[in-house]
């Protein structure tokens, strides 16, 4: 769906963020134009695979369907998906993104820690739109 | 003081659902606030409007929107757009306006005909718009970020449920002495419960509706307002429109992550802290001064977080502060007395000019039975979508 933001299968998969070579900032979702930290001139923006795990720093649900742009077919019920926000230690940054199908806000708590894992958002005759999943490390569902 | 406007009249349209253009709500409040100013539209030498991005093309062109309804009358003109600081946005143009010279008298407007259900972004496929990718990556509405921040302060601070219906409970009481209100019904802590859950924690009654609505200010320069006769008027002392600073520490509407604090440390207090710091330095006032605020309740937990972020207590103290009933009206420090944007809900560009209407009113003594006695200094607070951040310091 966005080119560049993950890679990998299995146990490879990784978000992918930048690297900026003069001050060492990390970007996510990816900038490639220029480094956004006021205090640096501005250095070479390198590709960079984010830390698998982190911990939850908080996390919600969605009860009723999104609105447009967010893909959801109309004929089907609604199930709502929880998200979480997730805080990666060695970056320093906070990424937010579904849960794996199945997980509730019922099986989180601020703390826990998830890892990040590929997943389908939508689905449809013609396309499958892959994304990033958080799961509750343990989990193998 | 010489950076001092004086606000010579408000104005508003009812808001509701009314089913009618923003052009017709913003003249109706255009109309009230120069009828309260006791000044002929032609005596206006500029008008400021701020815009709204959802009622077709005259919605960014607001400013000339509004002037030409009133009837063309060769004033200077301006449109400005900032989201939901908007219409703090354009006070700030009027006064900017008015302290260099360049007008006397300014007409502030903002109305809006919001759509139902959830905000969305405007159409097209724009993957370059964090706006468009956090709904279409991840289904994240403006309630996904609202119960981020309040399941957070379950889990650092300690609140519960039951506060957040408190706040609900406290500012539907409120709004039922506003005419001017939506919502004009007191809510119980059952009623609130009882709602279906939208983004949990948070239910129907924690977060606030979209709603059409109006609100318009006519400010002055302080001698035109003593020549005009008005020897002691409302004025507006300060006005903060500040941008976060990097690293932005606090996952933020649109955005799907922070800033990384892997390069600078963070500076101290969060960008909402930065928001009232701004104009308490501006205004040389502090949260002790305070008669009352009025902040954007978005949601109920929010309102809590506006109360550490204003100094109104100390970091995790706001549940405790509304528990002692500081915040409600007779307390210490009344938050919300209109009835918040729990009793107006969103008219985007209107709600941070209606924040302002609430304290003339109130600071004038003109406030009816919500009237916070002996008012003297107030404060607004509100973000704007894409990390603008405003707070207006008005005083008596
Ligand atoms: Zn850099």
């Amino acid at each position: 769906m966005v080119a560049g933001w993950f890679a990998g299968d299995g146990d490879d998969f990784r978000l992918l963020g930048t690297r900026c070579s003069a001050c060492a900032s990390v970007f996510f979702p990816r900038e490639d134009a220029f480094c956004r930290n006021p205090g640096c001139r501005g250095g070479e923006l390198t590709e960079v695979p984010l830390s698998r795990r982190g911990r939850v720093w908080s996390y919600t649900d969605s009860r009723y369907r999104p609105p447009s742009p967010y893909v959801t077919d109309p004929e089907l019920s609604w199930e709502p998906y929880a998200l979480i926000a997730v805080e990666l230690e060695s970056e320093r940054l906070v990424v937010l993104g579904q849960t794996v199908p199945g997980i509730t806000v019922s099986d989180l708590a601020v703390g826990m820690e998830v890892e990040v894992v590929p997943g389908v958002l939508n689905e449809d005759e013609e396309t499958t739109w892959t994304t990033w999943h958080w799961r509750p490390t343990g989990v193998t569902a | 003081m010489s950076g001092e406007v004086a606000v010579l009249g408000a104005g508003m349209h009812p808001w509701g659902k009314w089913g009618r253009g923003f052009v017709e709500y913003g003249v109706v409040a255009a109309r009230a606030a120069l009828a309260d100013a006791g000044v002929d539209w032609r005596d206006v030498g500029s008008v400021v409007g701020a815009d709204t991005v959802r009622a077709g093309y005259p919605g960014y062109v607001a400013g000339a929107t509004f002037a030409k309804a009133l009837g063309w009358q060769g004033a200077r003109v301006t449109s400005v757009y900032a989201a939901c600081a908007s219409g703090a946005q354009a006070i700030n143009a009027a006064r900017a306006q008015i302290l260099s010279g360049l007008a006397d008298v300014v007409l502030v407007v903002g109305a809006d005909a919001a759509p139902k259900g959830f905000f969305r972004p405007a159409g097209g496929d724009r993957p370059d718009d964090p706006d468009w990718l956090r709904f279409r990556v991840l289904g994240a509405t403006n309630p996904t970020y609202f119960g981020l921040y309040a399941r957070r302060r379950m889990a650092v601070h300690g609140d519960t449920l039951e506060d957040f219906a408190q706040v609900k409970v406290k500012n539907a009481a409120l709004g039922a002495l506003n005419p001017n209100a939506r919502y004009r019904k007191r809510v119980t802590a059952e009623e609130v419960a009882g709602s279906a859950v939208v983004a949990d924690p948070l239910r129907l009654l924690d977060i606030c509706a979209t709603s059409d609505g109006g609100a318009a200010l006519v400010l002055s320069s302080m001698d035109f307002a003593r020549r005009h006769g008005a020897a002691d008027p409302v004025r507006i002392r300060a006005v903060s429109t500040v941008t976060p600073r990097y690293p932005n520490t606090v996952l933020d509407l649109p955005d799907i992550a922070t800033d990384s604090a892997v390069a600078v440390e963070p500076s101290a207090g969060t960008f909402r802290a930065s928001i009232a710091r701004a104009a308490y330095e501006e205004a040389g006032i502090g949260p002790e001064d305070l008669s009352l605020a009025e902040v954007y309740d978005l949601s109920t937990a929010l309102e809590l977080q506006w109360y550490e972020d204003l100094g109104l207590c100390g970091e995790g103290e706001a549940a405790k502060l509304l528990r002692e009933g500081a915040t409600s009206l007779g307390g210490r420090i009344p938050v919300n007395v209109s009835g918040g944007l729990a009793s107006f809900g969103e008219a985007v560009p209107a709600q941070a000019i209606a924040q302002v209407c609430e304290l003339t009113w109130q600071l004038r003594g003109d406030a009816g039975d919500r009237q916070i006695a002996s008012a003297r200094v107030g404060i607004t607070a509100n973000q704007g979508l894409f990390g603008h951040g405003s707070s207006v310091v008005a005083v008596r």
